[in-house]
């Protein structure tokens, strides 16, 4: 050991480092040295490199030198460091790994969690007696942040450890955590924080997060100490009305990202970074066949995938989908003749049973696991040699981290494979693997903080104790993603808790918090104290539905009972699309969708050798990232690119520029062609599934319009197929412009407004901000069978206030969550800017090579339309069919 | 111009116990022989009986219903109205009724005959509100009244809310419908707040021991759905 480490440890640490024959690394010391110089800080390092461990170090350090409390009433100590991690099962696995060197050392510190499984009698008396350190998650934080006791409970605190901060900050759990942070920096300025982060683009995004930004005096809108113009709005019959719609060009998107910006500057925390030890050695996998146009199952390197298990210690198989998942399963053990140890790891599966496997993991009795990103965070799966990569990357960190999970002894080499399932896919394993290379990242900006995240923790807030408005409001700008937070959404957003924040106030004497005549705000009783522990947290779930296989009746031929056993869940949307007869992949087999009985899904087994009918469109989870798809595009646009491809993809582009043209990086290839008695329209964007669907669903408006009678379309991560019954290339070709039009931004104004009052995922969006917010209470599994329970349609909510009160603040914060979200429309608004100008039109006589990679999606995925005219009079006209036969 | 849109909105009629009766896009039934249209499950102050729980729903469901109402009614122009019960979400729905809302009401109600029968939301409503208030009663050969009774007899209520569900490739909608045989019909809810149930559900079945057509409302016309073509939620 160095003598500068030994001099910055205490001989007890010096001598357990020693035992174990390992040396202090350099990024742990440094850590422990910012500590004592009272900073937070930020360090980015590659897995294996004793992150963790560096985390804790200071606070190990520090308790072991504050000796042992005596534990009486009178001596009563705080908590000391508080760990945030985003996975339950992570709290575990790290607390367990800290109990080691804490009991080889024989410190007096005490370790404990508290998550979702803590008894209630064990939360009582963390909170009468906390422990040294507590390992817990968001939402844990958020509701002992909510307690009464939270004052004294981190009056104390001296250290904030958040693990995986890279993959928290991403979501409205972020959001929920930076408010989290903020109240206990406010109760514990003392406090540092400390994050823990693989490698990402914008490390100051994350350094920002962790500490309290500043902020200029306060505008002068407030100055009054709370008199007048603070609280204007917020006296009853005062509020100004709301603005009425404005329609126009981009308007629509405007107000979606009308959140506010975050600062550019701002405080940031101290930045370590490890540098990753060895390149990782990442490959594709190539194989002489001709990989499909389309589909995403892979079944050609099925052997080679088998081959590679085979050859390596352990193997992690990473796929995209569920059902990818069971389907690389059920295939890599039709050729399992050797009897490998592989098992499958996905989110619907049994909790049970997934347990079984992370132990069978970590013990090194398995030699592949095939698994989903419920898989993707830092748990220490033990010796994983090898990480094959099945389907698209779709984003070149999230490979790179995946591939991370691989050989946790960071100074040799990660193995893995890229393994394409089509053509485009090759395309994008290309891209990756260059941006691999290069060290490039492509992780998401940092969030604008999200209004409903922000009404939940205000409930929080008043239930803990009564508040000024103006300290929360200047506490809650101090976490980075609010930072940008205008005072005229704070109020919205505290109006909204108080009475739901009409403009018509009807409801001033149901208020849940109220202000009284101290000039502080205060929850109205214990039961909204209540309800806010019941909806406390940001995931909604998507309501399951158990899947049960049946047996057909023997004395009613045609009847399926709900005689089999149970095997497993599925999301009930999915099965709200389902008509019996539909075939789907499910739990390792195909089956037969029979009927929804009670509360369960009935199925039957498929005949041998059915294929599924009905595929899960849940490919486009990740949309591929933006910095992917200029890539690709680029490898599009450029021959001498083509080399780097395998043979069979560049005998492709050619034919695709023999037969139409390739377009360059930055335009739009539009292609016509009639097929059948139908005229088709496909163009290639490459901006992700989601901002395709967004875009297909505005083109048919348009198209519907110009009387060309659309029919429908398919969209996936690269392009679509609009099809119609009226011709569209005759039409381009009379009006020069057409085409232009068809594409201008102005789509995202009045079609986009006009969309979204009907469309049902946008319905979603809303109804999750809802239940975020507060407005609805959560329904739990089960609930609402019993009947007590009461509950109410957020979609005839959603069509009341969009009529009644557009610019209401949840119906902004499901529009802010529609720019990035399921609707993806920021996203198209940029491709729209991009091709204005750029489109290029082909006419042709029949589908080119590029536009049957789209077309095959006809039939294997599903048609999307939210006109229920349409629907119904489909099967009205199926009743007079029937009629008639 | 009233009887030309009258016409072309209007024009899905149906058979009911031998009397004409024409479904409007509303959610109202017109029997043109009583010159009386018939809506049901208004439920008014939904969302204000909510708010007295804590859950803040806009407070603009009466406003949203009571549009409706006023729309089908100056469409139609009838003689008489009967509101077919769970007009008021609860007992107190009346008095929290805002004045806006009570001057619109009013004047939906001025100049016709006005009847609420009364359900089990608002089983006493208070004479302020205006018209004539009957537990049920009959129209011709049809019993009107909120909870529909099993058997021969032929009646007009509602209380179920029923909504039909069509899957068609993939594409689902769920719309609010008419349930009819031709000898009874349940009567979609127009309350805005009013949620609905699906029709497959086991509530419907000894109503209409043999089967029944569905006339689900569309965005711009109601249309006629066999029963085998109806999902479950």
């Amino acid at each position: 050991m160095s003598k500068t480490s030994a001099s910055r440890l205490p001989k007890t640490f010096r001598d357990w480092f020693e035992s174990r024959g390992w040396e202090p690394r350099e990024h742990q010391l440094q850590l422990l040295a910012k500590a004592k110089a009272g900073r937070s800080v930020l360090l980015v390092a590659p897995t294996g490199a004793g992150k963790t461990l560096a985390g804790f170090l200071p606070s190990l350090v520090e308790l072991a030198e504050r000796g042992p409390g005596r534990g009486t009433a009178k001596d009563k100590r705080g908590l000391h460091t508080l760990y945030i991690s985003p996975l339950k099962a992570l709290a575990t696995d790290v607390a367990r790994n800290l109990e080691t060197p804490v009991q080889e050392m024989g410190l007096p510190i005490r370790i404990e969690t508290r998550t979702g499984d803590t008894p209630s009698h064990k939360r009582a008396r963390q909170i009468e007696r906390p422990p040294d350190i507590l390992l817990t998650t968001p939402e844990q934080l958020a509701l002992l942040l909510a307690h009464r006791e939270a004052t004294e409970f981190f009056q104390d605190l001296r250290r904030v450890v958040l693990d995986e901060l890279h993959s928290l900050v991403t979501s409205k759990r972020g959001d929920l955590l930076a408010l989290g942070l903020a109240r206990l920096m406010s109760l514990a300025p003392q406090a540092t924080a400390v994050g823990l982060s693989a490698t990402v683009r914008e490390p100051d995004d994350l350094r920002r997060y962790l500490v309290p930004q500043r902020h200029e005096p306060s505008p002068p809108l407030w100055g009054r100490d709370g008199e007048g113009g603070v609280s204007a709005n917020l006296e009853p019959g005062k509020r100004r009305h709301p603005h009425p719609p404005h329609k126009g060009e981009g308007e629509t998107l405007r107000r979606m990202e009308a959140a506010g910006q975050t600062d550019a500057n701002g405080t940031l925390a101290d930045l370590v970074v490890v540098k990753g030890g060895a390149q990782p050695d990442i490959r594709m996998l190539e194989l002489d066949e001709r990989l499909p146009l389309a589909g995403h199952t892979a079944s050609l390197s099925m052997p080679a995938i088998y081959e590679l298990i085979k050859q390596h210690k352990t193997t992690l198989v990473f796929v995209n989908t569920r059902l990818q998942a069971e389907y690389t399963f059920q295939e890599l053990w039709k050729l399992n003749d050797d009897g490998l140890a592989i098992a499958l790891h996905h989110g619907s599966l049994d909790v049970a049973q997934r347990r079984r496997v992370e132990e069978a993991m970590a013990a090194g009795r398995l030699k592949a696991v095939v698994c989903t990103a419920t898989l993707d965070l830092g748990i220490d799966w033990g010796d994983v040699d090898l990480v094959v990569n099945v389907g698209a990357p779709k984003g070149a960190s999230r490979i790179m981290q995946r591939i991370g999970r691989s050989n946790h002894r960071m100074d040799e080499p990660s193995q893995a494979y890229l393994v394409p399932a089509n053509r485009f896919e090759i395309l994008e394993c290309r891209a990756a693997l260059d941006a691999v290379h290069e060290a490039a990242q492509d992780t998401p900006d940092a969030r604008t903080g999200a209004l409903d995240v922000l009404c939940q923790h205000i409930l929080g807030r008043a239930c803990a104790d009564p508040f000024r408005l103006e300290d929360l409001y200047e506490e809650v700008r101090s976490a980075a993603p609010y930072a940008g937070l205008s005072y005229e959404d704070f109020e919205a957003c505290v109006a909204f808790v108080a009475t739901g924040g009409y403009a018509l106030r009807a409801y001033e004497r149901f208020a849940k918090i109220v202000k009284g005549n101290d000039g502080l705000w205060r929850v109205r009783d214990g039961r909204v104290a209540q309800q806010y522990r019941l909806n406390v947290g940001t995931i909604v779930e998507s309501t399951m539905i158990k899947v049960r296989l049946g047996k057909t009746s023997r004395s009613r031929p045609g009847t399926v009972l709900p005689r089999g056993r149970l095997l497993g869940e599925i999301e009930e949307y999915f099965a709200e699309t389902l008509t019996p007869g539909d075939t789907f992949l499910f739990a390792g087999e195909v089956l037969r969708f029979e009927a929804i009985a009670e509360d369960e899904v009935l199925v039957t087994r498929a005949g041998s050798g059915t294929d599924p009918m009905i595929p899960s469109y849940e490919g486009g989870k990740f949309p591929l990232s933006t910095f992917l798809a200029a890539r690709v595009r680029e490898i599009l646009a450029d021959p001498f690119e083509w080399d780097r491809l395998p043979p069979q993809m560049t005998e492709w582009l050619l034919q695709q520029r023999r037969r139409s043209l390739l377009p360059g990086a930055r335009d739009l290839l539009v292609e016509t062609f009639p097929r059948g008695n139908r005229f088709y329209m496909t163009c290639f964007p490459f901006e992700g599934r989601l901002a395709h669907q967004t875009l297909g669903m505005l083109l048919t408006r348009r198209l519907e319009r110009a009387r060309l009678k659309p029919l429908g379309f398919v969209a996936n991560d690269y392009g679509i197929a609009v099809y119609a019954s009226g011709d569209i290339a005759t039409r381009a070709a009379r009006e020069p412009g057409f085409m232009d039009e068809l594409f201008s931004e102005d789509m995202l104004g009045d079609d986009l407004e006009d969309w979204l009052a009907e469309s049902s995922l946008m319905k979603r969006t809303f109804r999750q901000c809802a239940v975020i917010a507060g407005l609805i209470e959560r329904r739990f599994p089960g609930e609402q069978k019993t009947g007590r329970q009461v509950t109410i349609s957020t979609d005839l909510v959603y069509d009341v206030l969009r009529k009644h009160e557009p610019d209401h603040v949840l119906l902004r914060a499901a529009r802010a969550d529609a720019a990035t979200g399921l609707l993806d429309v920021r996203r198209l608004g940029v491709m729209l800017q991009r091709i204005r100008g750029r489109i290029i039109h082909k006419p042709l006589d029949r589908v080119s090579p590029l536009s049957v990679s789209v077309m095959l999606e006809i039939g294997r995925e599903r048609v999307y339309s939210d006109n229920a005219d349409e629907i119904l009079a489909e099967a009205e006209a199926a009743l007079l069919d029937e009629a008639l036969a | 111009m009233t009887a030309l849109r009258k016409n072309k909105q209007t024009t899905h009629e149906i058979e009911l116990a031998g009397q004409l009766a024409i479904l409007d896009l509303s959610g109202g039934l017109y029997l043109p022989a009583h010159d009386a249209l018939l809506v049901a499950d208004l439920h008014f102050e939904k969302g204000s009986s909510f708010a007295r729980r804590g859950m803040m729903l806009p407070p603009y469901d009466t406003r949203e219903t009571l549009d409706a109402l006023a729309d089908v009614v100056s469409r139609l122009d009838p003689r008489v109205v009967i509101a077919l019960g769970d007009s008021f979400h609860d007992i107190g729905g009346p008095e929290r009724l805002g004045d806006e809302e009570r001057s619109t009401l009013a004047g939906v109600q001025a100049g016709r005959e006005w009847i609420w029968v009364t359900g089990n939301h608002d089983r006493i409503l208070p004479e302020t509100i205006g018209g004539q208030v009957v537990e049920e009663m009959t129209l011709g050969s049809l019993t009107l009244r909120h909870e529909p009774v099993a058997g021969d007899q032929a009646e007009v209520a509602g209380h179920l809310h029923p909504v039909g569900k069509v899957v068609m490739r993939g594409r689902a909608t769920r719309r609010r419908c008419f349930l009819t045989d031709g000898t009874r019909c349940i009567m979609p809810a127009l309350g805005a707040y009013a949620g609905g149930l699906n029709a497959c559900d086991a509530a419907f079945k000894p109503l209409f021991p043999n089967g029944f057509t569905a006339h689900l409302i569309g965005t711009e016309r109601i249309f006629a759905i066999a029963k085998t073509m109806l999902c479950r939620d």
